[in-house]
């Protein structure tokens, strides 16, 4: 595994090589009529998002594009893997830039942090919910650069004063409305004027949104109906050949013996290659490939991860976590105020390793060369794959030309480039282009999981029962001491403790630790919702049985526990309304609740499920109620809540990874279990209004939604969830 | 071995072995991308094209089993009444997140359609389970085959 360090990504800075692109057969074409009208209308024959690297005379900072024909081209600087940013950026610059959405095309940014850098993040990285965070002010900023020069150049043309005119839809009118210029047409003169400071522009007052605040149509919708969408996985290029790989099922182990001879037999099949960890087929298609690989009947050389399994790890963590961590939060007394309590309540929780298994598999198409390296990805991190790269190739960053792509799902496993590196490593042994494929049983057990988390936690209530004492110790690995080190101080990691070491309640006493237990034999790596969704479910849970101890309805004991809180209460208080909190439900029904602020948003759940005489679940219903502070885009919002509720559902139902003898023991959707359509609970969204500033929406319900079903199967069985997934065994009646 | 395959109303001649899935002669052989490969074994639905109009795993089905059987893909789904219902209504209800699966999701529904006009919940249920969506679009996928059906 190469070790990364984010911080090493923001130093040197370069421009971008022109790319010298290799189009095949999927060139696609913007259009834009700017001054005319457009519509989105369905099968348009060309493309709302471009693979070129535009080029246009009217380029004033990294991410607008205007040439003479009025192709308008807006650069994203953060990837698109289905949460909708192409669309809610585009309609942060298009605001205040005064274009429609459907006259824009946008193009995927190349690798450059001077100018695409989430400030949040500190680099080009995509994650934490955060690209509407990070971007509401310096894009709606950019766009009226844009709007400003066009304005400017406008004026100058007729000798007006430029507060006299007015942009709109692409045009500058003068102040009669009789004279117009579309930004085509002004191209070339607003490129030679000096561009203002970002900061200097004025922006629209929020209650002028034309844009920002509407349910606008995704950009990138029309290409995904009718096979237009180009993943990194669809690279075609001129000589390319395909390959697919094994890697060394027992993590850290290698290669030992293979027959080459049989694998080269294989008709369409050109070179065996191997590296450290991995034995690639080269082909013509993907099928010669995966054939030659079984027969290559390779051997392997296991290493010594070769006896790690699951009960071994948990019994470190169980250990581990009964020594003293890195204190996260210590306030009050909490040990003496636990002493001192009418009732003590005890917990242990614990959530297992999670791979992402995003729909496209993990791919990566390299084209190596003497004095080059040109990549075809699909990645959250173009500046760390392309510094990592530097390493790889020996190649300066110039030299390495990061193509990024549309993203077949990401939920964190594309923040990591280790399968880049080793495509590269595996195209440093092919003549020409090569596309490395990894089959879904690669990919599944050759993830970095999200860590297996073991907590415990201890709460005091007093005679009233309220909280008066609550711990809570974390046990786990640290990503973040891979990740970003110059974060982890102290033994601390802040990503393992968020969500726990700041639950929104008034809790007078309370201590909260971290102790660092690496897995050995197991990459660990960010998942959908980060620390808060393994805390998010730890504290809610632990909430909920507090309630149920002191007697109290768990929304009435929360209330109590909210009164400083009022965006937290609000959103709780809209759940349990819109939900119908409080009539009794059937028997063998429950309704759970969880609530919690994570990335900026505060969010409430209410969940609705039947439990089986056999154990079996069925979440039947979910209110989300969201204060995300202003909406960008509310459709894109909804459509987050129920996706990102369904991505949390799969894990608390049916996900886990366990090994055995060093390996992962699941392998593909048969034994992982993704949710299915007969599956789903119907999700329903009630967002509250709100002047804030923007919040996070990918990560917020994948974060809360597994409390509040667990919390529901309580409700339902009187039984505690206190390990995920559920497991039915447990909630069993009949026999 | 050289076989001629009928896609989409073209005949394209491939030389390929007979135990080649039809996935990869689709994307690989001759460039159409537009079918995704998911899993590799029937489990996910990505692949799903039509083969005389039947929703098939194209990732299981080898090349010698096609004979003369017309194949559709997504890039020609838009040519019939269903497919461009469904992708209407698709974009109408914005059911699309990261897109990787919709291909194959657009490809069991029309095949849902064509045989059920007006499907019923259950029906959805049962032809479209098949198809897994890691972004979680089911809510969107169920209403917008229902709007499609009454299109």
């Amino acid at each position: 595994m190469d070790t990364l360090h984010l911080d090493q990504q923001n130093s040197g800075l370069s421009g971008t090589s022109r790319r010298a692109f290799l189009k095949g057969s999927g060139l696609l074409l913007g259009f834009a009529l700017v001054g005319g009208t457009t519509s989105t209308v369905f099968a348009a024959s060309a493309s709302q998002v471009t693979e070129e690297e535009v080029t246009a005379p009217f380029a004033p900072n990294g991410f607008i594009r205007i040439d003479p024909k009025g192709i308008v081209t807006l650069v994203m600087p953060m990837v698109e893997m289905g949460q909708g940013t192409y669309t809610s950026l585009a309609m942060l610059l298009a605001e205040e830039l005064e274009v429609d959405l459907d006259q824009v095309q946008v193009q995927h940014a190349p690798p450059n942090n001077a100018l695409y850098a989430n400030a949040i993040l500190q680099s080009q990285t995509t994650g934490l919910s955060s690209s509407v965070r990070a971007f509401w002010t310096p894009l709606r900023q950019a766009g009226a650069v844009g709007r400003t020069l066009m304005i400017a150049a406008a004026a100058k043309e007729w000798g007006a004063d430029p507060a006299t005119c007015k942009a709109a839809h692409g045009v500058v009118t003068d102040v009669s409305g009789s004279k117009r210029l579309s930004y085509g047409e002004l191209a070339d003169a607003a490129a030679k004027l000096p561009v203002p400071a970002a900061d200097s522009v004025k922006l629209k007052d929020p209650k002028d949104f034309t844009l920002i605040g509407t349910p606008a149509k995704r950009v990138d919708s029309p290409m995904k109906v009718d096979g237009r969408a180009i993943y990194g996985i669809d690279t075609k290029l001129p000589g390319m050949r395909v390959a697919a790989l094994a890697i060394s099922p027992v993590f850290g182990g290698k290669p030992k013996t293979f027959d080459e001879k049989a694998a080269l037999a294989v008709k369409g099949v050109h070179q065996v290659v191997t590296t450290d960890e991995a034995v690639a087929v080269v082909a013509d298609h993907l099928g010669a490939a995966k054939k030659g690989l079984e027969a290559a009947a390779i051997q392997w050389e296991d290493g010594p991860n070769a006896k790690v399994n699951s009960a071994d790890i948990v019994k470190q963590l169980e250990e581990k976590s009964r020594q003293p961590g890195a204190v996260a939060r210590n306030e009050g007394d909490a040990e003496k105020a636990l002493s001192a309590a009418a009732e003590r309540i005890d917990a242990i929780y614990q959530v297992p390793f999670l791979a992402h298994a995003t729909m496209e598999p993990m791919n990566c198409t390299v084209h190596m060369q003497k004095d080059s390296c040109d990549v075809w990805v699909g990645t959250q991190v173009p500046t760390l794959t392309q510094m990592v790269l530097e390493g790889v190739t020996g190649l300066p960053k110039e030299a390495i030309r990061i193509h990024n792509h549309l993203l077949g799902g990401g939920f964190g496993r594309r923040l990591e480039p280790d399968g880049t590196v080793l495509a590269v490593k595996i195209a440093k042994q092919v003549e020409g282009p090569v596309k490395v494929v990894w089959s879904r049983e690669e990919d599944i057990q050759h993830d970095m999981y999200r860590p297996y988390y073991y907590d415990r936690l201890s709460a005091g209530l007093d005679a009233d029962g309220k909280p008066v004492a609550w711990t809570h110790r974390i046990a786990g690995s640290s990503i973040f001491a891979r990740y970003v080190p110059q974060l982890f101080v102290n033994g601390l990691d802040p990503d393992a403790v968020e969500g726990a070491a700041e639950p929104p309640y008034a809790l007078p006493n309370i201590h909260v630790d971290y102790v660092q237990v690496e897995p050995p034999g197991v990459p660990t790596a960010f998942w959908r919702g980060v620390g808060p969704t393994h805390n998010i479910f730890v504290v809610e849970s632990f909430m909920d049985e507090l309630a149920r101890a002191a007697k109290q309805d768990p929304v009435a004991y929360r209330k109590a526990l909210l009164g400083n809180n009022p965006r937290a209460l609000g959103v709780l208080t809209l759940a349990a309304e819109k939900a119908g909190w409080g009539p009794p439900l059937p028997s063998g029904q429950g309704r759970g609740v969880s609530v919690a602020f994570v990335f900026g948003s505060y969010v409430a759940q209410v969940a609705e499920v039947e439990v089986a005489a056999d154990g079996a679940v069925k979440v039947k219903r979910i209110v989300c109620a969201l204060d995300c502070g202003m909406s960008v885009n509310p459709n894109t919002i909804e459509a987050q809540m129920e996706g990102g509720s369904i991505f949390g559902l799969t894990a608390v139902l049916h996900g886990a990874i366990t090994i055995k003898d060093g390996r992962v023991e699941q392998s593909n959707f048969d034994n992982y279990l993704p949710m299915r359509i007969d599956e789903v609970p119907v999700i329903e969204t009630h967002l509250i209004k709100s002047a804030e500033a923007p919040g996070g929406i990918g990560e917020v319900p994948t974060a809360i939604v597994s409390a509040a079903v667990t919390n529901a199967i309580f409700a339902a069985t009187g039984k505690r969830i206190r390990t995920l997934p559920v497991d039915p065994e447990m909630l069993k009646t009949s026999t | 071995m050289a076989y001629t395959l009928k896609i989409n109303g073209t005949a394209h001649n491939v030389d390929v072995d007979d135990d080649t899935p039809l996935l990869w002669v689709i994307r690989d052989v001759l460039g159409m991308t537009g079918t995704k490969f998911g899993c590799g074994a029937a489990l996910c639905g990505a692949c799903t094209v039509h083969i005389d109009g039947v929703a098939t795993r194209s990732c299981i089905t080898t090349v010698d089993s096609i004979g003369d059987s017309a194949i559709t893909t997504i890039e020609a789904l838009g040519a019939t009444p269903q497919g461009s219902a469904l992708q209407k209504a698709w974009l109408d209800l914005e059911v699309v997140q990261c897109g990787y699966c919709q291909s194959g999701q657009l490809m069991s529904a029309a095949a849902l359609l064509a045989e059920t006009p007006k499907p019923t919940d259950a029906d959805i249920d049962s032809a479209m389970s098949g198809n897994v969506c890691r972004c979680g679009t089911y809510q969107r996928i169920r209403a917008a085959i229902k709007q499609a059906a009454e299109a």
